[in-house]
């Protein structure tokens, strides 16, 4: 039983970090385009970068401190 | 040339790998009877992620190497209490009782428990509520407060040899004093005035400068070994995140208040709504803060502590081929998330008081 909780934790924190790896994927993705088509700009887009990966992680990281949780307090 | 190297890494990792299972069976029956206190990887990743009364550095037991720091208890009946850690014997298990003023105390996993008469451990019911002892207030400097001082002296010295400099001479500095000040101007540079803007970031200066150091030098202190884990701490990054709040709320201008609760262009009907959705907003800013940097040390943490762990899992010395380098790579990379998590923590306050203080337009 307890097995399954942590199991389900695992999961959960997994999934998280799925969701988390499509956004920053993109994100690094088309802030290279962006640097490709405009490297004058790359300071700029460098920060815009950061901070947008900022908050996606920061999301993923929700469900990460959730599942730990999860699994300290079964 | 560089197959070469690569070829080089793939023969190392495979003799490693050949070592493992050898290294496995020759302890396999020599060591069956000395493993009887079994090792527990959560227990070490615990203690090591944890906050503690003594600073530990190395060894077990009484031969092991501690730094003992004060106790400060505040019971409601007879005040405060004081007394040094070592007086538990680095016990956490509470069997070891210190007895101050008449009242006994023992250390159960880092909690201190106050002894009811005549009780000689603490014990606890089934959900875990704590049946002949009672938790007095804890204030005592633990090992993250003595880090987080250590962390606050650096500060003052650098920042006041720095200052120092400045009030003789109009040169640029030399040496440390110009690394200094470099990582001021970034701050200033690339922080605040792009993100508040050049009217108004001054006077967040001190805030954003002390939290960036702050927060980058507590993150290179905890990689050391021994060191203590203090932005891996909720609380901690708690205290910081309310900082950030608090500005936003202090300094937040009409505008902002305007349009956080009653926001003007759209319809009656769904402007409370909106309200409902903006005043959350204010609160979830500060708590992603806040968890953003906690999840991000606390993980570093648990990584390198797993990866050296995986030595002991496996009881084999071979491992450690594969997972002290693998431990060493996560290491640099915790490097570059200390200085990320200061700058982003610093970005986005920067980025929230700018929206609170920002004039808007009006057409």
């Amino acid at each position: 039983m307890e097995l399954l909780h942590v199991g389900l934790a695992a999961l959960g924190a997994g999934l998280a970090v799925v969701g988390a790896a499509i956004g920053v994927g993109k994100i690094g993705g088309s802030a290279m385009d962006a640097i490709a088509r405009q490297p004058e700009a790359s300071g700029k887009i460098q920060t815009a970068m950061i901070i947008a990966a900022a908050l996606v992680e920061g999301v993923a990281l929700f469900g990460v401190v959730a599942a730990l949780l999860g699994v300290l307090t079964t | 040339m560089i197959a070469h190297k690569s070829l080089k890494i793939i023969v190392t990792f495979t003799l490693a790998l050949a070592l493992l299972p050898f290294n496995a069976f020759a302890k396999d029956d020599s060591q069956a009877e000395e493993s009887k206190d079994e090792f527990n990887p959560t227990d070490m990743i615990m203690h090591h992620i944890g906050d503690s009364h003594g600073w530990h550095f190395f060894g077990e037991g009484d031969s092991s190497f501690t730094l003992p720091l004060p106790v400060i208890l505040f019971t409601e009946e007879d005040g405060f209490v004081t007394f040094m850690s070592s007086e538990f014997h680095h016990d956490t298990e509470g069997h070891h009782v210190v007895e101050k003023d008449g009242m006994r105390f023992v250390n159960y996993h880092e909690d201190i428990y106050k002894l009811d008469a005549g009780a000689e451990t603490v014990e606890f019911d089934e959900e875990h509520n704590v049946l002949n002892a009672s938790k007095p207030w804890d204030f005592s400097i633990t090992k993250n407060v003595a880090a987080m001082f250590l962390t606050v002296i650096l500060m003052l010295i650098f920042f006041f040899g720095l200052a120092g400099h400045h009030k003789k001479s109009k040169n640029a500095p030399a040496g440390f004093n110009n690394i200094l000040e470099t990582l001021v101007l970034f701050v200033r540079d690339e922080i605040a005035r792009p993100q508040i803007g050049d009217k108004k970031y001054m006077k967040f200066m001190p805030f954003l400068l002390t939290v960036f150091f702050f927060i980058w030098i507590t993150n290179l202190l905890g990689l050391l070994p021994g060191a203590a884990n203090v932005t891996g701490n909720i609380a901690v990054t708690v205290s910081l995140g309310l900082f950030t709040l608090a500005l936003i709320l202090i300094n937040g201008n009409k505008d902002f208040w305007q349009h956080t609760l009653w926001m003007p262009g759209i319809p009656t009907f769904v402007k409370p709504i909106l309200a409902v959705v903006e005043v959350l907003g204010l609160i979830i800013k500060p708590v992603a803060l806040m968890i953003r940097l906690f999840a991000n040390i606390t993980a570093g943490h648990i990584i390198i502590l797993s990866l050296i762990g995986l030595i002991f899992i496996l009881e084999s010395a071979g491992v450690a081929g594969i997972s002290v380098p693998f431990a060493l790579f996560i290491t640099v990379l915790e490097l570059l998330v200390a200085f990320l998590q200061a700058f982003i923590f610093t970005m986005l306050s920067a980025l929230f008081i700018g929206m609170a203080v920002a004039e808007h337009e009006h057409h």
